[in-house]
């Protein structure tokens, strides 16, 4: 005879599992890997292992002599933020700077909360933060300068062709820069490598996954088709950068840059697909995502158009991450209402 | 295609029983008759050790409005009256009969012609169905003739028949719509007699075709009955949610199905109100399942009630050497067996073999907020939520959080990718939070 | 210097006038309390476990100033608190037995077979929701640690080995929150006995004997003999299941010699003349509550006992 299990129904369990879906946003997330290892080479093989590994250890030492946990290494979420956060920075990053980013984002964003699932903020976005605040230089576009360094190749001709004019600058540090000196939009926007298909397909400069929206776009759609995420957030924030920067080019068109180049240029697509989707720090309910995304959108638009940084997709999650606990305070509709008091 | 407004699962399938023909199942020689086959009040055994028995005759009378009789499924001598373990080893009043031959009553038709008048009344529908012990067989086994009653203030508008049968492996309904398709459209008549109504709606999942055409076609001539073709969808054939499908009404929290019109009847329940209705034969056979991926046979059968699950598990080539776990009923709401000699009741929809590799839990991890239990739950609450104000024992919290309208239909812990046991901790919380709420009314 | 001294003006006038509103309010909104109340509340031991039954100890002063101290008792503080508080009050009381949790269950996992596995939430409360339980005793410990989990003192572990709870006499308050918690009621506040020493029935298996012993090796099988042994008639046996009062028993155990499954309990007894070398008598006898305080381990001292009688 058997032995036989008792235990309170359900008895059979779904397909998924917390280390499937940290597998499928792994492989969503590869066509923007490919992306930049096509046209980076080396470099982006070298930022991605170094940011993978690093997480992955801080992790397993954290959790095994701070936490003295069971190890958490096997859900993959870790790797997940290792991919992130590589793709986050720039290619030519020295490996230190990466190393640095993965401890701030697993040791101190991640793992002080007590791990996974308990994070505020998102661990990628919290260490790009800091190193772009502590390491200004290194993070922002300065790295393309260097053709020299061997870490650019490939295609080599067309990234040095537009290194040449533009200094190796991310589109949007360029541009605002050059509006800085006076330039109008309009003569700004007709500077090369500023069309809407190299920034479509593979923009000359920024970070590693924000090369190519394609690529980007692949990872998204794979992602709701498995129904790993859902569509709101993305939606949401992608729609507000569109009105929001819309609304402002139409009031001044010579000030601001049009909602087309905000949308593609600079981390919004990746933001909105895979940093402001991280289950942990967005909220749950679809009103609350639709109010997240939103926010994420207008506040990204406000720091690009009025503040000091050229980029304010990270500043605007992580600022939006904050509000998530409030947000979650929204309650779903529920199926049943009171019954009328007779 | 119509289907219920927010959550819900999609467990696979693995209808695998669905065209084994229902069989009758041998008699046991010795059969254990519960006196609790219902929801409400236990009944009280009439009869005593030595007693002869015939098949049909009433050895529990029901206590309080909301009971039912308890009917000798067998003829032969009463051999003990006392407690016996259920199958979850819980020791209820249970009368033992010593079978000896089939005697059944005079009374009831034993004929397979298929009686399509109804000369009853509708006060003699009610007290028919009443004195033959028929309870709802969708799984809670309500009183039929209690919910055929509905309180003055309510007004039924229409009857409901649940053939969505949305629990994977299950197929005992669906057996009973294609063998017993007239029978249940009778019964269905029958229900509208009985409450007064002129529509009678029969809510069949999509993943069922041969039965929703059999219905169809047959339903013509049934003045009033509709077969409505509904998703596949869990919890589907859930009350609420059914009623929601099917007329796009909520039962408001804490209310009365009966509160939007629609009264609920299961398909098998139609079945055996036929059967009392126009065969006089109370219920003392229940049709089940006996099916499962490791399981030696896939068949249905009609059974005696009282008969032990050994009996039928031993006809059907014994317990498999993988089965980890045994069910009664379906794998999302069943019940696990923990006592294998225990007796089936009128209520019992099947037994269900799963293997370890199918059942086992999983170490449980950590929440990761994806939100996918709030995305599921048919009834629009948030079960990580509930979750930890259970697991913190914060009574008022879960109240305001609605914990009440809660009906364990298990989506949430099938959809959570971290392994969370929500709906263990949510049935606690939620029988702690009714109790508080029950003493504060009764104050 | 001019700016200084305008500044501590200003300040100190804003004070002053800030003092007076204060003062005024505070005046104004005054709450009349029984002083008392503050001084008893501060001689309790602030734990707010609801061990006396109300809702924390605030409302045990509350209670004690109103309605005097014949109802009342602080489990926690004991007698000493007790008498403390009569005596701030100006009243008197008399002592009370001191009470320790007693667990009415022997069934380890060498006594009682496991016949199926539970697979879910680890709560007693929940398993006994869902069904009889891991073994064919229905009565038994589920071994989840219900109790332990709402003991404030930390005074019940699970043992793991034997699956069961293990009370510490020492850290035990007898609030009763373990006795609320479990939900086979098998935890019952007992007097801890003239030097710490108990007998008690460690079953609470009403199933007819066959039925009980083949569930558990040690369950009580309602035979009957300890209650004719008893010379005190402080046993009694209902629905095949033995009881002992305890304000009755004199602890003569002869209940526990004659008990044929073990069932009867006995704790911080020195070990019986029997089974003792003679040479170890001497220093056992001289000093009984020495040796009481020896064998403060409880479990050490129960396993004593039951190993001969299980070998009967």
């Amino acid at each position: 005879m058997n032995t036989l299990i008792v235990s309170p129904s359900p008895h059979v369990h779904g397909k998924e599992s917390t280390r499937k879906l940290m597998g499928d946003v792994v492989i969503a997330l590869l066509p923007a890997v490919l992306v930049s290892i096509y046209f980076f080479g080396l470099g982006a093989i070298h930022l991605v292992c170094v940011s993978v590994l690093s997480c992955i250890l801080f992790e397993y030492l954290i959790q095994k002599f701070l936490l003295r946990g069971k190890s958490t290494v096997g859900d993959m979420s870790a790797i997940v933020t290792g991919v992130l956060l590589a793709l986050n920075l720039p290619v030519c990053s020295p490996w230190w700077l990466i190393v640095i980013g993965a401890f701030v984002a697993i040791g101190i964003a991640k793992m002080t909360f007590g791990g996974l699932g308990q994070n505020l903020f998102n661990p990628a976005l919290v260490a790009r933060v800091v190193l772009l605040v502590s390491f200004p230089v290194l993070m922002t576009g300065t790295a393309f300068h260097a053709p020299e360094t061997g870490y650019i190749f490939g295609t080599e001709s067309f990234v040095r062709g537009s290194l040449d004019a533009t200094s190796g600058a991310t589109p949007l540090s360029f541009v605002k820069e050059q509006l800085a000196q006076g330039v109008s939009v309009q003569q700004v926007m007709e500077l090369p490598g500023l069309s809407y298909t190299q920034l479509l397909f593979a923009s000359m400069g920024g970070s590693a996954g924000e090369i190519s929206a394609v690529a980007l776009l692949l990872g998204f759609i794979y992602l709701l088709f498995r129904r790993v995420i859902k569509p709101w957030i993305s939606l949401s924030v992608l729609i507000t950068v569109f009105v929001f920067a819309g609304i402002l080019w139409l009031a001044d068109s010579t000030k601001f840059t049009d909602p087309v180049f905000n949308v593609l240029g600079g981390g919004v697509i990746l933001g909105a697909f895979f940093m402001a989707t991280d289950y942990v720090t967005s909220p749950m309910t679809t009103k609350g995502q639709i109010i997240f995304g939103v926010g994420i959108g207008v506040i990204t638009v406000l720091i690009r158009a009025f503040g000091a940084y050229p980029e304010g997709v990270s500043f605007a999650i992580l600022i939006m991450n904050a509000t998530v606990p409030l947000l979650n305070r929204i309650q779903p509709k529920r199926f049943a209402v009171e019954a009328q008091k007779k | 295609m119509r289907t219920f407004r927010m959550g819900g699962v999609h467990p696979a399938d693995k209808k695998i029983s669905q065209n084994a023909q229902i069989e009758k199942l041998p008699v046991p020689k010795m059969v254990y008759i519960s006196m609790i086959q219902h929801l409400g009040a236990p009944a009280v055994p009439c009869v005593a050790p030595g007693d002869k028995v015939k098949v049909g005759q009433v050895i529990g009378t029901p206590t309080g409005f909301v009971s039912a009789p308890v009917h000798s499924s067998v003829s032969g001598t009463v051999k003990s009256v006392g407690m016996i373990n259920d199958l979850s080893k819980r020791p209820v009043n249970t009368v033992v009969i010593e079978v000896e031959g089939d005697e059944w009553l005079e009374t009831i038709d034993r004929t397979d012609t298929i009686n399509r008048d109804i000369v009853l009344d509708q006060k003699q529908i009610i007290e028919r169905i009443k004195e033959c012990g028929v309870v709802g067989l969708g799984g809670a086994t309500f009183p039929t003739n209690v919910k055929l009653s509905p309180p003055p203030t309510a007004k039924p508008t229409c009857v409901i028949i649940n053939g969505a049968e949305c629990e994977p492996y299950l197929t005992s309904d669906y057996r009973v719509m294609m063998e017993m398709p007239e029978q249940v459209l009778i019964g269905g008549t029958i229900f509208m007699k009985a409450l007064g109504v002129a529509k009678c709606y029969i809510g069949i999942e999509e993943n069922k075709p041969e039965a929703i055409k059999k219905l169809s076609s047959l339903a013509v001539n049934y003045p009033g009955i509709e077969v409505v073709t509904l998703k596949k969808k869990y919890p589907q054939g859930g009350e609420k949610q059914l009623i929601d499908a099917v007329i796009g009404k909520k039962v408001p929290s804490q209310g009365l199905p009966v509160d939007t019109g629609a009264v609920v009847q299961n398909v098998g329940t139609a079945f055996a109100v036929y059967e009392a209705v126009q065969k006089n034969k109370p219920l003392f056979e229940g049709i089940m399942t006996v099916t499962g991926d490791c399981s030696k046979q896939q068949r249905n059968f009609v059974h005696r009630v009282g008969t032990p699950l050994s009996f039928i598990m031993d006809y059907c080539g014994g317990v498999p050497e993988d089965a980890a776990k045994i069910i009664s009923g379906g794998p999302m709401m069943g019940k696990a067996v923990a006592n294998t000699d225990a007796p089936t009741l009128k209520g019992t929809s099947s037994i269900l073999f799963l293997t370890e590799a199918q059942t086992k839990r999983q170490p449980e991890g950590n929440c990761i907020r994806c939100g996918k239990c709030v995305e599921a739950c048919p009834m629009g609450l948030e079960p990580y939520l509930l979750n930890k104000l259970g697991r913190a024992t914060m009574t008022e919290e879960l109240e305001a959080h609605h914990v009440y309208d809660c009906i364990e239909c298990g989506c949430c812990q099938f959809t959570c990718p971290a392994y969370i046991p929500l709906l263990d901790t949510i049935r606690q919380s939620k029988a702690t939070v009714m109790k508080i709420m029950r003493s504060r009314n009764s104050k | 210097m001019n700016t200084i001294i305008f500044t501590i003006a200003t300040l100190s006038v804003l004070g002053l006038l800030l003092a007076i509103v204060l003062y005024i309010i505070a005046q104004k909104f005054k709450v009349e309390e029984d002083p008392r109340i503050d001084t008893v509340e501060a001689l309790l031991p602030g734990a707010n476990c609801g061990g006396c039954g109300k809702a924390g100890c605030r409302a045990f002063a509350e209670a004690a100033v109103k309605e005097g101290l014949t109802s009342l008792f602080c489990p926690v503080g004991g007698n000493a608190v007790m008498q403390a508080v009569a005596q701030a009050l100006g009243q008197t009381i008399e002592d009370k037995a001191p009470q320790i949790a007693v667990l009415r269950c022997s069934g380890s996992c060498s006594n009682r077979k496991k016949t199926n596995v539970y697979d879910g939430i680890s709560s007693c409360a929940a398993i006994a929701s869902l069904y009889g339980g891991e073994t064919d005793c229905l009565f038994g410990c589920l071994g989840k640690g219900d109790c332990e989990a709402v003991c404030q003192f930390g005074a019940i572990k699970v043992n793991q080995q034997t699956g069961l709870p293990e009370v510490d006499q020492d850290k035990c308050t007898a609030c009763g929150a373990c006795v609320k918690a479990c939900p086979k009621l098998l935890l019952e506040l007992r007097n801890k006995g003239p030097k710490d020493r108990r007998i008690y029935v460690a079953c609470r298996n009403k199933e007819k004997g066959a039925v009980a012993r083949k569930g558990c090796l040690v369950a009580c099988i309602g035979c009957g003999k300890c209650a004719k042994e008893c010379a005190f008639e402080a046993i009694t046996v209902e629905t095949n299941l033995a009881y002992i009062d305890y304000t009755k028993c004199r602890m003569c155990r002869k209940c526990v010699a004659v008990c044929p499954t073990g069932a009867i309990h006995e704790v911080n007894f020195p070990p019986r003349v029997a089974a003792v070398k003679p040479a170890t008598e001497a220093s056992v006898s001289a000093s009984a509550s020495e040796a009481a305080k020896q064998a403060v381990p409880v479990q050490k001292e129960e396993k004593k006992v039951e190993i001969p009688v299980q070998k009967q």
